[in-house]
This record gives structure tokens, C-alpha cells and sequence, in this order.
């Protein structure tokens, strides 16, 4: 039998497109945290939170981009607690990430009872004229909804602030040596905060997309392990902002086979089918971490709490 | 303003305190959510932690107390080991259903055999399982230097897949009619594992959970490995050349929380659980991470912590059927706790002073 047997690839492309728009959202609003040298790992939180609130507000208001206002405001809102324990309590970064999951993923399902089985109002795509017109292409790549251009955009605006504007420059200092930058004059604890709450609404946004365009309704822990797989693709990327897009795509191109082999009846069991995104996700990172020299480019105070002591 | 002062050594009186503190900040922010849930908070709280103890039906509540906590020990106590060393095992909701996956197909492989030794047996296989699974990211951590977090989580996902098919495909109930999940396991003589004591909810599980505790104090307070931990938690490089070999404790602590997750997954399903069935798995794994920092690492804590937490889950189920409580709001109290618990934490790290004003 033929593995790909009746799938169209341009079809394929288009919607393996939509499938990375929440991992790419959550993960380069990740890299920015982790570069800033915080590690966030409540990222399944608030996307979690993120896809709840986007989705009450856009069942309330009729209005999906209110929708993906309020799941970015809410994203920021959890990662607030996460920047007041970690950044202002020195709470350690890797407990209060966990935390953040559990009581976000508990929250979410209680804020959603009443959004079970609603239908949100639907996001029309984006009209690109002619563009969409083009045979192969068009379907591929232009006639997707605004999020999926904005993810790739998103993508570059951190590439270039990041590369080459002065905000990047400091931000990379305070992740690479956070005792240099604060002897250098830099609030340490204030940019990592704004970074914190860049990754929340960041993420927010990638969760808001999933319950108000990928799925689109409201299940409880709709997320998947969507935030995990996030975090998983920023190491991929060895904290790159262009090689988060190519993770994503590459992570989002197995999903959408995997779904499109259990549409289609193949002979491999659902379940194996179902588990294949988080089993290669972990053989990639195995890949990248073998590499000694990927392995390095992380940021030298990751993880590492500051307390200004002078 | 204030300003945070570094303690040289943490504070003994807040190492104790802190915990209840938590609790009770804890009550009051869920006291509030409840409010903003439009239920009374005094009688959610006492609903929550009251009834359950000392109410009409505490007789049957306390039972359900033990079921609860025996898991929630087991699997923090052996979370508890790493988690002092800097090694996050993350994923022992994924090694407690691979550990009751495993006892399970053993039992049930010689089903309906009738033999003293298939239970022990059965332990056996169940701790294995768990064990084979801490193994994967334990090894791709000590050979790869793959992070030990994201592996031990994602697999979360795929036990999850795994046991969903074993419900449906190789351990369903040939005699079940076709519905989803396994024989009862509990129902069959020599897989049972039956409450010992009438009333009480004392299963084997929560025999193995007070017997993890004396071990694991025993292991922290007295035997070189205990010391070990504690080191390369607290000073990682005087621990390396002490000479203690990284490695070598990743492995270990990895393996003993995964068999120990192993075993309450097994305990469930020939108990409580009774069979193998898609949704088996209730988030014990998870809630034993809380249960693991609100005993503050600390075995006699976590069996402390264990028997809370159990009641934050059983006076859950009174208030959800008394007062319409939703069950999700006990997740997000249980969440809420961690938080306080790592905010106050900064108590016993550090001292908080007026700020003076210094002459530039």
C-alpha cells in the first residue's frame, strides 16, 4: 500500500502550516524567556489558560480577535505569577514551571464547564487576491487564516531584535551573565519580567489559536502536551529564532501525517499512530544533546536565580 | 522598602513552618475562588477538610483517606530522592500506568490459574515496569545529556497511548462483551489486593507507602547513598570530588522513583482501580510532585503531606456531590498550594529587612 495513498501534498503542506502555528507561537515566546535566562517550564499552563480565555472571550464577544487578545492577556496574566515567584521570591525556576502547569491545567477546566460543546465564532482566512489563485501553491501557502502569517512574523521580528538591535543585546547579556549585566547598570530583574510576560502572552496566543481555529472547540487539556513539545523544540533550535519555525514544521509535518494515516485506515494501530509526535520528539532531542557543541548554546545563566546582593 | 537578605544557613523554624503556612494561605485564596464560584467559602473549606474527619460520614471518608494517600506517597517519596540531587523525574504519572500495565499482563498471563505466588509475582513485574520506564530518560540523560525533564514527560503521553491500546487490544476482557478494559483484577483471588483491615482502606500499596517512608529515612539519615543526595543536591561540585559519580545517581534515584511509581500503579489496578482501563490514570503522578515539595522533601513530610493532599481529593469528591463544587477547582486549589508554597519558601532562604538608606 502506498504510505501516502490518497493524500494530497499541497493539502498536506497547507494544513501541516496551521498544525505548527500554536508550537511555533509558545516556543519562540519561550526562546525569548529562555534567553533572557529564565526557564520557564509552565508553558502547557499557559497555553492551557490561553486557549480558555481566547475562547470565552471569543464565544462572548462574537469576535475571534478579541479572542486572541484576551488568550495573549491571559497567558500574560498566569506568567505574571510565575515572574512575581521566581524573579521577586526567588522561588526555584523549575518547580514554580511545574506549578504553573498543574494549577494551570486545573484552572483552565474549571473556567471552561460552561464552554463544553460550544462552536466559537469562526476566523475567516486571510484574502490574499490573486495569490490564493496560483494552482499547487495557492492552496499550499496562501489561503490561510492571519495567525499563520503572523507566526511566521513573530518568528522574524525576534530573529531581528534579537540580531540586531541594542534591546536584543541586552536581553542576550542578561541570559549570558546576569552579574556583568546588572554590574553594567542593567535591571536584570525588570527585563527578565517583561521577557516572562512576552513567553505568557506568547503562549497564550499559541492556546487560543488551538480552541478557537485547530480544534476548534473546548476539551480539557486541549493542549496535548503542545507547551511540552514547545519547549522541546526551542533546545532543538539551539535557541535560534528561524530553526524554532523549521522545528515546528518539521514536528507539525508528522502530526498532520499521523492524522492523515489514522483518516486514512492504515494498518498501524491508532494508538502508535497518536504517540509518534512525542516518540520522535524525544529522538530529536536526544540528536541535539548528543552534540557537544549544540549542547553549549544555551544560555549561561539559564535556569540560575538572581539575587542582587550589592 | 523592604530588602532580602540572604540567611547563611536556611532557617530551621521556617523550615517547618512554612508548610503550614501554605495551608493556610491556601484556604484563603481558595476560600476566595470559592466565593467567586458563588458557593459559600466557610462551608466549601469545611466541606473540603472537616467533613471528611469528622463529619456524618467520616466513617466511610477515612477509608477513602488511606486509598488516596497510599499512592501519593509512594510515588513522592521516591520523587522526593531525586528531586534533593537536582534530577527531575517528571513523568511518574507515565511509570505508574507502565507499572500497572506490566503487573497486570503478568497476572493476567497465567489467568485463571489459582496460586499464592501470582500476587508477589505480580509486584515484582509491576515495579519493573516503572523502573524500565525512568530508564529511558536515565539513560538518554547520563549517555546524551538529553534533558531528563522533557523526556520523562513526553512519555507521559506515550504510556498514555500504550495503555489505551492495552485496554483495547491486548488485555481486554475476552469475556467483556467487547467493551474496553481488562479483566478484574481484584475480583480474581490471586491478583486481589484487598483492604487487610475492614473500614480502614489498608491495601498493600499503603503498607509499601509506610514502608518507602522508614526506608527513605532511613536511606537519607543513615546510609552513605542518602548522603550522597544530599550533597550533589546542595553543593554539586564538592559532591564531584567527593567522588561521587553523577551518573551513577541519576540512575539510581531515576530507577528507584520509577519502581516505586511502578508499584502504586500495580496496587491500583489489582485494588481501587480493579482493572486496566483507558482512563486509569488519575493524575497521581502529577499530584505526588506537590505532595513531594509540600513535605518538603523530607520522607515523615511527604507521608504528612500525602495524607493532606488525600483529603484535599476525598472532602473534593463531598463537596462536588454536596455543594456542586466542580471537580476541576480541587486541581486548581492543589496548584494554588505549590504556588504558596514556593513563595513562602523565600522565608527560610532569606531574611526580610527594612531597607536603609545608604549615602551614595
Amino acid at each position: 500500500m502506498d504510505l501516502l495513498g490518497g493524500i494530497n501534498p499541497a493539502v498536506l503542506v497547507a494544513s501541516l502550516m496551521m498544525a505548527s502555528v500554536p508550537i511555533i507561537l509558545a516556543a519562540i515566546g519561550e526562546l525569548v524567556v529562555e534567553k533572557s535566562g529564565v526557564l520557564n517550564l509552565g508553558v502547557e499552563g499557559m497555553m492551557i489558560i490561553g486557549a480558555i480565555c481566547g475562547f470565552a472571550v471569543a464565544v462572548e464577544t462574537g469576535s475571534p480577535l478579541l479572542g486572541f487578545v484576551g488568550g495573549a492577556l491571559g497567558g500574560a496574566a498566569l506568567s505574571l505569577i510565575f515572574a512575581l515567584l521566581t524573579q521577586v521570591l526567588m522561588a526555584n525556576q523549575v518547580a514554580t514551571g511545574l506549578a504553573l502547569t498543574l494549577f494551570g491545567l486545573g484552572l483552565s477546566s474549571l473556567l471552561g464547564q460552561s464552554y463544553v460543546g460550544v462552536k466559537p465564532p469562526p476566523t475567516g482566512r486571510l484574502d490574499l487576491g490573486p495569490l490564493s489563485d496560483i494552482p499547487g501553491l495557492g492552496t499550499m501557502l496562501f489561503r490561510h487564516d492571519a495567525m499563520v502569517y503572523l507566526s511566521i512574523a513573530a518568528v522574524a521580528a525576534v530573529w531581528f531584535v534579537l540580531r540586531h538591535t541594542r534591546t536584543g543585546l541586552v536581553l542576550r547579556a542578561v541570559g549570558e551573565n546576569h552579574e556583568a549585566a546588572h554590574a553594567l547598570g542593567y535591571h536584570v530583574v525588570r527585563i527578565r519580567v517583561l521577557a516572562i510576560l512576552f513567553g505568557g502572552a506568547m503562549a497564550g496566543l499559541g492556546g487560543a489559536y488551538l480552541s478557537l481555529i485547530r480544534v476548534p472547540q473546548w476539551t480539557d487539556g486541549i493542549t496535548a502536551g503542545a507547551g511540552w513539545i514547545a519547549l522541546a523544540i526551542v533546545v532543538f533550535a539551539s535557541w535560534r529564532p528561524w530553526r524554532v519555525l523549521l522545528g515546528a514544521y518539521l514536528f507539525g509535518g508528522i502530526t498532520v501525517l499521523q492524522l492523515n494515516l489514522q483518516a486514512a485506515g492504515a494498518r498501524i494501530p491508532v494508538q502508535y499512530l497518536s504517540m509518534s509526535p512525542y516518540l520522535i520528539t524525544i529522538l530529536v532531542l536526544v540528536i541535539m544533546s548528543a552534540d557537544r557543541r549544540r549542547s553549549t548554546a544555551a544560555p549561561a545563566s539559564l535556569g540560575k536565580t538572581f539575587h542582587a546582593s550589592r | 522598602m523592604l530588602r532580602l537578605e540572604k540567611r547563611p544557613n536556611p532557617s530551621r523554624f521556617w523550615n517547618y513552618a512554612t508548610p503550614v503556612l501554605a495551608v493556610v494561605l491556601t484556604m484563603v485564596a481558595g476560600g476566595l475562588m470559592f466565593a467567586l464560584l458563588g458557593k459559600n467559602p466557610v462551608e466549601a473549606i469545611r466541606t473540603i477538610f472537616w467533613d471528611p474527619l469528622f463529619g456524618e460520614f467520616a466513617w466511610y471518608f477515612r477509608g477513602q483517606l488511606l486509598v488516596k494517600a497510599g499512592p501519593l506517597i509512594l510515588i513522592a517519596v521516591g520523587l522526593s530522592l531525586g528531586f534533593r540531587a537536582g534530577i527531575w523525574n517528571i513523568g511518574a504519572e507515565g511509570q505508574y500506568m507502565m507499572g500497572a500495565i506490566f503487573g497486570a499482563a503478568a497476572g493476567l498471563a497465567l489467568y485463571p490459574a489459582d496460586n499464592r505466588l501470582i500476587f508477589p509475582l505480580m509486584v515484582v513485574a509491576g515495579a519493573l515496569g516503572g523502573w524500565i520506564w525512568a530508564m529511558i530518560p536515565a539513560i538518554l540523560r547520563t549517555r546524551f545529556r538529553t534533558n531528563e525533564i522533557l523526556v520523562s514527560l513526553l512519555l507521559v503521553y506515550v504510556a498514555q497511548s500504550i495503555l489505551a491500546s492495552m485496554a483495547l487490544g491486548a488485555l481486554r476482557n475476552p469475556e467483556g462483551g467487547g467493551f474496553p478494559g481488562s479483566r478484574n483484577l481484584s475480583q480474581w483471588a490471586s491478583s486481589a489486593n484487598p483492604e487487610l483491615i475492614a473500614g480502614t482502606g489498608m491495601h498493600w500499596g499503603v503498607v509499601a507507602a509506610f514502608a518507602s517512608v522508614i526506608a527513605a529515612y532511613i536511606l537519607l539519615q543513615r546510609h552513605i547513598l542518602g548522603f550522597q543526595i544530599r550533597l550533589a543536591g546542595q553543593a554539586p561540585r564538592a559532591a564531584r570530588f567527593a567522588g561521587v559519580s553523577p551518573n551513577r545517581l541519576v540512575l539510581l534515584c531515576m530507577g528507584i522513583s520509577g519502581a516505586l511509581a511502578g508499584l502504586a500503579g500495580l496496587f491500583e489496578v489489582t485494588g481501587p482501580a480493579g482493572q486496566i482501563s483507558i482512563d486509569f490514570a488519575q493524575g497521581y503522578g502529577f499530584t505526588a510532585i506537590i505532595v513531594a515539595f509540600l513535605g518538603r522533601l523530607n520522607p515523615v513530610g511527604i507521608l504528612l503531606a500525602g495524607l493532606l493532599m488525600a483529603l484535599t481529593y476525598v472532602g473534593g469528591d463531598n463537596a462536588s456531590t454536596n455543594l456542586g463544587l466542580p471537580a476541576a477547582s480541587i486541581q486548581a486549589f492543589q496548584g494554588m498550594l505549590l504556588f504558596f508554597l514556593l513563595a513562602v519558601d523565600l522565608l527560610s532562604n532569606y531574611r526580610i529587612r527594612p531597607s536603609r538608606k545608604e549615602a551614595a
